[in-house]
């Protein structure tokens, strides 16, 4: 297959296998069957493409006029390469879990669940591979409105509110400014285009920079930047499968790869370093890092305080980007990886804790380790990569983000790192402590369904195989970062 | 040899078929003659589309009158355009005419409804073709007062009400237009458009001009609902039989705002309303006024088609905030919104009219739960409420594009702003409806609806899914829109 075919595979294959799971309705086995070919199949046109981008090529795909000059185009670089191989590769471990939390819990409407989650991997593809600022935009409209009944699965009064406030939060911000961001984008630089170095003139003024800056950033409000962050625990209705692969990954990576990808395309990192435009980036990314950890603390719910957890670690990724160093960009697109394969093993313990012991708050895990030992052994490796904690991946992206900061000389940033590895490590230890340390209670229960195990299992041992063997990631995010 | 009367025909088909159906006094052939003419209508109207864009500009001297003392018929890119989207309408609104008529019509009138059908389509596109500006009164009052006879129709006895509110105001709206019309006669000695534009200028900015001016603008004001004349709307267009809704929806007002078009911009000369009058801040203060109020009325009411018709009030202030930019990306959009706010309503009204048919009523509350039970129905009205919105991938998005770039270009934050801030009402407006669809327990009445016969379905779907095209695939309307734009913006002075 060309190149430019698997881009287009990639982006038909999950829109495709959308109504083939709906007309397999009446068979569950079959639809299960068709959900899991098409992630592999996607798996296997995402990941044919990272030879020829390594090799430097980049496929391209153009499709549709959407306005003058403005086609509804797609176009492979590196950073969505990164970020379109994670979605991929994890929703396939995520489909098998699902599988067994959807089966283990009994769960209404499941056609649907399969349907909205194989369009919510198109709509992520598109943002990943989407050639200029309007074609993300749509990807990124999509995958809002495709998440929703998702998140409203349930259809009670708590989903309704849920889903009002993620919906409300998320396309209020991107209409009113990030799509203010792009017209004012389209009319300073008269193209949307994503170019390495950025499209932006020398005649724009830092003022106008810092203006649409803010709009971007902001108006991505699936990177859950504070104020705009509330949306994200308020998905936490939907099952578990839906929050670790779309409020662990695809939705909020979507958010914070935007915002990277923003920065490096369309401000270009060393234009925007040499405006000063971004000065007060590091504030705000760093009161969210700070803030969220803290509320994460005092958060009993385990869902809840893994969705804190993620609005801090989403951060990270803003903050390295924003401090504007080729190092710290590097970091920022590894720790996209990085806390992917982290959160979405803590969110798959947190689901298979719920299906094999119904328990949702953190001060009932007391003991149960001993009784769901692998399970509580993959939160133990999710919770450390997080930290940031040899050997996991964790780590390697945290090392990279702070030699940026420090060779940038950002103090306050190395700071605020430092206070929020602190938190994490209060935030997590101490469920891993009562899980294996504190004696059980309640009625004796044992693992969940085998394929919610395996696939926090192999999510796990990700985890940590990235640590040991980073050299894809790693050799993708230096040529995001422009390093050799 | 036909193609050279194609102007004539636009006209005079759906003219003619009006008192065939009449002689005929038979519903189902009616509706026959009714579907000829509006397909007959729309193949015209893609002819002059055609034509003008390969010509430029399309003159019938009718009778062979020559302009300007003849009647002349003009079809340029601004009117090519909206004749388009009319017969577009009339011909999704006639095949879903049949079962929705029937259910709401009794059978002695259906022959009536046709016929007045074809006169309200003669007369939208006749004033969208004239070049002439008391013909154009004529075919306003041809379609008037059949839109008072379709809307009186509907089975709802509030129906007469509401056509005697719209008769009253519509009637009012049409006297002060003749008066304008009267007082720039008496002052240029023409009525041609083109003529009058080109003689105005000696005569520009003395009292009766300026009086003509006054009266034109309230009376096509009142026909087009800019807020706050727009209390006639919400009644008309709740109580009117479905069908007859759908094409008002996407067309009555749009045309009405044609005409604002065609004497703001060719006739008196943009440079004459808004540099040398304040009626740019007139228009920016109603227009926002609208986009917010009428919005928000759209938010509170318990009726699915009252919140569609409020939806319209705030969907015309976007058209009329373009007209007020009064620059080429924001007259882009008003003409593009003009097209694609046609498309969207009149697609919602049209699969508002399949609810109206099989649960027999379009109160919130007793549509709880109808995603389960009318799934194509409700599926469409969210697309079509995602194109209100604004939703990328819907037509609604090209507007809004054009409009915020309009802002920007005239180096307004407020204004840029405005029409994104005006879509999260929409967006509320939207979701209500979705969250009552599709997250309440179904409503006892909905246990045995199904989804409306597929005459029905099938162009109201047709039609929503247009509105997705025309948001992916723009080269159609926003080319046309900007060619209109730039005609108007470099028309005559």
């Amino acid at each position: 297959m060309s190149p430019a075919g698997a881009v287009l595979g990639a982006l038909l294959i999950p829109a495709v296998a959308a109504p083939l799971i709906a007309l397999c309705h009446r068979r569950p086995n079959l639809r299960e069957a068709v959900t899991l070919v098409a992630a592999g199949a996607l798996l296997a046109a995402v990941a044919s493409l990272v030879a020829p981008v390594l090799a430097g090529e980049r496929p391209v795909v153009r499709l549709l006029e959407l306005l003058p000059g403005v086609p509804l185009a797609f176009e492979v670089e590196p950073l969505g390469m990164l970020f379109a191989l994670v979605a991929s590769g994890l929703w396939i471990v995520n489909s098998l879990y699902s599988i067994g939390y959807m089966r283990g819990n009994d769960e209404a409407h499941q056609t649907r669940f399969y349907v909205c989650f194989a369009l919510a991997l198109a709509g992520t593809v598109a943002i990943a591979f989407a050639a200029n600022l309007l074609t993300l935009f749509i990807g990124y409209e999509i995958l809002t409105l495709v998440t929703y009944p998702l998140v409203t699965h349930h259809g009670d009064e708590e989903a309704t509110r849920g889903g009002r406030l993620y919906l409300g939060y998320l396309l209020s911000t991107s209409i009113v400014l990030m799509l203010v961001g792009i017209v004012l984008t389209w009319e300073v630089a008269g193209t949307l285009d994503f170019r390495p170095g950025g499209i932006l003139g020398a005649d724009v003024g830092s003022a106008t920079i810092g203006v649409m800056l803010a709009l971007f950033v902001f108006g991505i409000g699936k990177a859950a930047l504070m104020p705009f962050h509330r949306w994200l625990p308020a998905a936490m209705v939907a099952p578990t499968p839906v929050s670790a692969l779309l409020h662990a990954v695809a939705v909020v990576k979507a958010g914070v790869f935007s915002v990277v990808k923003v920065v490096v395309y369309v401000f270009g990192v060393e234009s925007l370093a040499a405006t000063g435009a971004a000065e007060w980036l590091p504030g705000v990314t760093g009161f969210t890092i700070v803030a969220a950890s803290v509320i994460a603390l005092r958060a009993d719910n385990l869902k809840r305080r893994l969705a804190y957890s993620t609005v801090s670690q989403l951060s990270y990724v803003i903050l390295a980007a924003a401090i504007l160093t080729p190092l710290s960009v590097l970091g920022a697109a590894l720790h996209i990886v990085a806390h992917a394969f982290g959160k979405i093993t803590l969110f798959f313990a947190a689901g298979a804790i719920y299906t094999a012991a119904h328990k949702t708050e953190v001060s009932e895990l007391d003991g149960i380790g001993r009784r769901m030992p692998w399970t509580m052994g993959a939160f133990t490796i999710g919770a450390l990569s997080l930290i940031g904690i040899p050997p996991c991946i964790g780590f390697v992206s945290k090392w990279f983000i702070l030699q940026g900061v420090i060779g940038a000389g950002h103090w306050p940033a190395a700071a605020v790192l430092l206070v929020s590895t602190l938190l994490n490590a209060a935030y997590f230890l101490p469920i891993v402590y009562a899980a294996f340390f504190r004696s059980p209670t309640g009625e004796p229960h044992g693992e969940a369904p085998l394929p919610m195990v395996v696939a926090l299992s192999a999510t796990a041992a990700g985890a940590v195989a990235l640590f040991f063997a980073p050299e894809l990631p790693l050799a993708l995010a230096r040529r995001i970062a422009g390093l050799p | 040899m036909i193609a050279a009367h194609l102007p004539a025909l636009q006209v005079v088909v759906p003219l003619i078929a009006a008192p065939l159906i009449v002689l005929a006094r038979r519903g189902a052939l009616g509706w026959l003659l009714a579907m000829a003419a509006s397909f007959a209508s729309l193949a015209i109207a893609l002819a002059l589309f055609v034509q003008v864009q390969a010509g430029g500009l399309v003159s019938y001297a009718i009778g062979s009158w020559a302009p300007p003392w003849g009647i002349e018929y003009r079809v340029d890119s601004v009117s090519a355009f909206v004749l388009v989207l009319v017969s577009l309408l009339a011909a999704f609104g006639a095949p879903y005419a049949w079962r929705s008529i029937a259910a709401e019509v009794p059978a002695d009138r259906h022959y009536l409804y046709y016929a007045t059908f074809c006169l309200a389509l003669a007369g939208l596109l006749g004033i969208a073709i004239t070049g002439d500006a008391f013909n154009l009164f004529v075919f306003l009052e041809i379609s008037s007062l059949a839109t008072y006879v379709m809307i009186a129709l509907g089975r709802d006895r509030r129906a007469l009400f509401a056509a005697f509110q719209y008769l009253i105001v519509g009637t009012i709206g049409a006297t002060f237009y003749v008066i304008g019309v009267g007082l720039l006669y008496l002052m240029t000695g023409t009525l041609n458009l083109a003529d009058l534009a080109a003689r105005i200028g000696e005569v520009q900015g003395t009292r009766p001009v300026l009086a003509a001016l006054a009266f034109i603008t309230v009376g096509i004001c009142l026909k087009l609902a800019l807020f706050p004349l727009h209390y006639w709307l919400p009644n008309a267009y709740s109580y009117a039989p479905s069908a007859v809704a759908a094409f008002l929806a996407g067309t009555a007002t749009k045309v009405s705002i044609y005409v604002l078009l065609r004497f703001y911009f060719s006739v008196f000369g943009e440079s004459a309303i808004f540099e040398r009058l304040p009626m740019r801040e007139i228009f920016l203060v109603l227009s926002v006024a609208a986009m917010f109020l009428a919005s928000g009325a759209a938010v509170f009411q318990d009726n699915l088609k009252h919140m569609l018709a409020y939806s319209s009030i705030g969907q015309i202030g976007y058209i009329t905030l373009g007209i007020a930019l009064d620059n080429q990306s924001g007259l882009t959009g008003s003409i593009v919104h003009l097209f694609n706010h046609g498309v969207t309503k009149g697609s919602l009204f049209l699969l508002a009219g399949c609810i109206a048919l099989r649960v027999g009523s379009v109160r919130f509350a007793d549509l709880a739960g109808i995603g389960r039970t009318m799934p194509l129905t409700t599926f469409g009205m969210v697309i079509g409420g995602l194109s209100l919105i604004g939703v990328p991938t819907t037509a609604g998005f090209v507007t809004k594009w054009y409009l915020v770039l309009g802002g920007l270009d005239r180096g307004s934050w407020p204004i840029a702003f405005a029409p994104v801030l005006s879509s999260l009402i929409a967006l509320w407006y939207v979701w209500r409806f979705v969250e009552i669809a599709y997250l309440r327990d179904a409503a006892p009445a909905l246990a045995r609806v199904r989804e409306a016969p597929r005459s029905m379905l099938a162009p109201a779907l047709a039609l929503t899914a247009l509105c997705v095209y025309f948001g992916l695939e723009t080269s159609f309307t926003v080319g046309a829109a900007s060619r209109a734009a730039e005609l108007l913006l470099g028309g005559p002075r």
